[in-house]
Parts: C-alpha cells; sequence; structure tokens
C-alpha cells in the first residue's frame, strides 16, 4: 500500500506516524498485542507461544518481529507504539528498555536513562529528514 | 446550576501511576515531581469539585484499532480501571454521574454539532487515573464523580487543535446549561507535554516548546488552536500531540483566566511532566 501524495509528516525523522495506512497493515499485528490486556491471554500466551501467535494471522515479518522482540520492526510493519508496548509490559520491560531498543544509536537502558535524566533527547537536528542531508 | 471553578492540564505519565502504587513517591527521583505536584493537590482540597470531566486519551484499552471514537463520553454508573497488562491499577472505582454526562451528550450533540460517541460500558486506563492519583492521592473513594472524555490522540487523523479548544468552549456551554442541581465542576485536560515513546527519535524532550505552551495555554489558547499536527510530532514528538487536549480544558474557561499553580519537570520516565492548574479571572 502507498500513498498518492507526500504528507508533511514523512519529512519527521524516526517517527512512524499511525496513519490509516500503518493502521491497515499493522490491524492483525495490533490485536495480537492488544489481545495481552487480558490475563488470560497472557498465560495462554506464555504457555505457548508460537501456537497463541498463530491464531492472529500475522505477516511473517511481523510475526518474525514480535518473536524476535524488534521493536523498530514492528513499528515498520504497521505496529502502534501504545500496542507494541503491551507485549514489553509482557516482558516485564519499560517504557525506557524499549526506548533503548530503537534509539538510531545503539543504546543501553542505563545511557537512555542518562540521557532522560539530562533533559532528553535534543530536537536540534532531529526536526527533520530534509535538514539532515543538508546540514 | 452546575457552575465550573477551574481547569487543571496535567501530563499522565503510567510510571506516575506505579510510583504512586508502589509507594515510591519519596524516592529521590519522584521527590521532585511529587512536591511540585502538592499545591495542586491542595487547591483541589479547598475547592471540592463534585464532578470532574476528565479529558484524557485510551491507551489502547477500551477502545482499540477496531474502533477509534474521536471525540466520547461516558454514561455509565461506573467505570473500572482498566487491565493494561500488569493487571488494573490498585485504585477505586470512578463513580459517575450518568444524568449529568447524558445532558453533556445532548448539548454537544443537539445544540453545538459535536457528534460524541455514547459509552455505556467502559474501562478507564492510566490516562484517566494517574490524574486522578496525582490530583487526590490514594484514597478508598475518589472525593468526586468522574465523566470521562475520551479524545483520539493515538490513531491518525487527530481531531485538530483548534476542534478541541472549540469543544471546551461548547462544554462550557453545556455545564452552564445544567439546572437540575447545584454541581461544582472542574475539568481536567491530561496527557501531553513532549515526548516520543516510539521510533529512532524516542526519548525526544523539547523544555522550550513545552514551557511556551504553558505559557501561552494561559495567556494566548487561540494561537496554540492554530498549531497543527505535524507541527507537534516534529517539536514535541510524536506523543507530545496528546497536549492537544489541555485545550478542551482550557476552551471550557474564560478567555480571562488566573494561575493558580504552574509546574514543569524532566523527566518522568520517557517524557517531560507538566501541570498546570487555572480558575476563571
Amino acid at each position: 500500500m502507498r500513498r498518492s501524495e507526500e504528507r508533511d509528516y514523512d519529512d519527521i525523522p524516526g517517527t512512524y506516524v499511525f496513519d490509516g495506512i500503518r493502521c491497515r497493515e499493522g490491524f492483525r499485528l495490533n490485536m495480537f498485542c492488544k489481545s495481552l490486556d487480558r490475563a488470560g491471554n497472557r498465560d495462554a500466551f506464555r504457555i505457548d507461544p508460537q501456537g497463541y501467535l498463530a491464531s492472529f494471522q500475522l505477516s511473517d515479518p511481523q510475526r518474525l518481529a514480535v518473536v524476535e522482540r524488534d521493536w523498530l520492526a514492528m513499528l515498520r510493519f504497521g505496529g502502534n507504539i501504545y500496542y507494541t508496548f503491551k507485549l514489553a509490559i509482557f516482558d516485564g520491560l519499560t517504557m525506557q528498555h524499549v526506548g533503548a531498543a530503537m534509539s538510531e544509536e545503539p543504546m543501553s537502558v542505563e545511557e537512555f536513562r542518562a540521557m532522560m535524566m539530562s533533559g532528553g533527547r535534543t530536537v536540534t537536528g532531529n526536526r527533520s529528514k530534509r535538514e539532515r542531508k543538508h546540514g | 446550576m452546575a457552575k465550573l471553578i477551574g481547569g487543571v492540564g496535567t501530563s499522565h505519565v503510567p510510571s506516575i501511576g506505579a510510583a504512586i502504587d508502589h509507594d515510591k513517591t519519596a524516592d529521590p527521583y519522584w521527590k521532585p515531581l511529587f512536591d511540585g505536584v502538592a499545591p495542586a493537590q491542595k487547591w483541589i482540597e479547598n475547592v471540592r469539585p463534585d464532578i470532574a470531566i476528565v479529558v484524557y486519551n485510551d491507551h489502547a484499552s477500551r477502545f482499540g484499532v477496531d474502533m477509534t471514537p474521536t471525540f466520547a463520553i461516558g454514561v455509565a454508573d461506573q467505570f473500572l480501571p482498566h487491565d493494561e497488562g500488569y493487571g488494573p491499577r490498585p485504585v477505586p472505582v470512578c463513580e459517575g454521574d450518568p444524568a449529568f454526562a447524558w445532558h453533556l451528550v445532548e448539548s454537544l450533540v443537539l445544540k453545538e454539532a459535536f457528534d460524541i460517541a455514547i459509552v455505556s460500558d467502559m474501562t478507564v486506563d492510566h490516562g484517566l487515573t494517574v490524574p486522578l492519583s496525582l490530583m487526590f492521592g490514594q484514597p478508598d473513594a475518589w472525593p468526586c464523580r468522574i465523566i470521562p472524555l475520551c479524545v483520539n490522540v493515538i490513531q491518525y487523523p487527530q481531531p485538530t487543535a483548534r476542534r478541541c479548544l472549540e469543544l471546551g468552549k461548547a462544554l462550557r456551554r453545556a455545564i452552564d446549561s445544567y439546572g437540575e442541581k447545584d454541581l461544582k465542576i472542574a475539568v481536567f485536560g491530561t496527557g501531553g507535554m513532549s515526548h516520543q515513546l516510539q521510533g529512532e527519535r524516542a526519548g525526544l524532550i523539547n523544555a522550550d516548546y513545552d514551557r511556551e505552551w504553558l505559557e501561552k495555554m494561559e495567556s494566548s489558547p487561540e494561537a496554540l488552536a492554530e498549531v497543527g499536527h505535524s507541527e507537534l510530532l516534529r517539536e514535541a514528538g510524536s506523543e507530545g500531540l496528546e497536549i492537544i487536549m489541555w485545550l478542551v480544558m482550557r476552551g471550557a474557561l474564560d478567555r480571562e483566566v488566573r494561575r493558580i499553580h504552574r509546574f514543569y519537570h524532566v523527566p518522568a520516565s520517557n517524557t517531560a511532566y507538566g501541570l498546570l492548574v487555572l480558575e476563571n479571572a
């Protein structure tokens, strides 16, 4: 699925705007993640991860991203962070673990925490892909 | 007569709820934040609203990719905390006010041309319960009734900032027209301040931009209403767009407001934390 027109938010680096195209692509992936907000489903997934996952009919790349806990790949295949985070909760991880794992430069959780303590990732140089190319 | 007694803008970071639930509010990491919130708690203890209309977003809890209402109002007797993956938060059930909620829905739909989804059965997640915990601590029962007003800010297209401000103005007219009993109403606009949970830019904080919003929320909300989604995504991060929900609260207040309290802190987990308490001037 491709959009006919360019969206101005496409120029924002490292950002996956959850628009109609991503919603359609990620529907089953997100429904799987959403299902983990029921304790019974969490138990079922814990007992038989492959079998449980199979019932949601994810695409092969989506299933692989889930199995490998590749948080960035999940976003690229239509995942929405509010949904994929439910899988992180299932794993006992925090949003800082996930933030560190997705960061452009490889970053440990400790490094990510330290970055947040010192004021977070700066917006300077992170506003626009175009700005980066020419900057 | 129902009377609007004030507005609160606050972020609703889940880890703030976890800090409260696990008794960590005095830890060095959390203490500055909870110290900064204390004056707002004192304020609400004094004004004692009968009802809090909490403008918040659901985070893949009651609603999902299968259904995303742009605006929804809870008209149930009660709203239970949702299990977001850790089990439900150990907080009181929210007691609703169906008569007042239905009055709001009728006013907004029939008189104001806002098409509101009507929700008779709903759980509420941290987007709603964390602000209650911030304002009221850990009581056995919340000291006021709660009307959930849920806004879609997680699925593009989100409503515009302008639409949120206008919803707030319409909400105020609905509040003012309620004549059945005397009620003191507070409006909470929740979520927001810069943060980006997702992608390679995760952890983005733009404190200058946040401070400008806090300032303009008081002085020039009409200017904020003109800000587009792309600017917010770019400057405040992909989830910073939640701040448009504060404009519903701001729109409900008079044009001239008096600031009771303002507080800003970085970080709360991955995000900035902002708090604003306003009354009509």
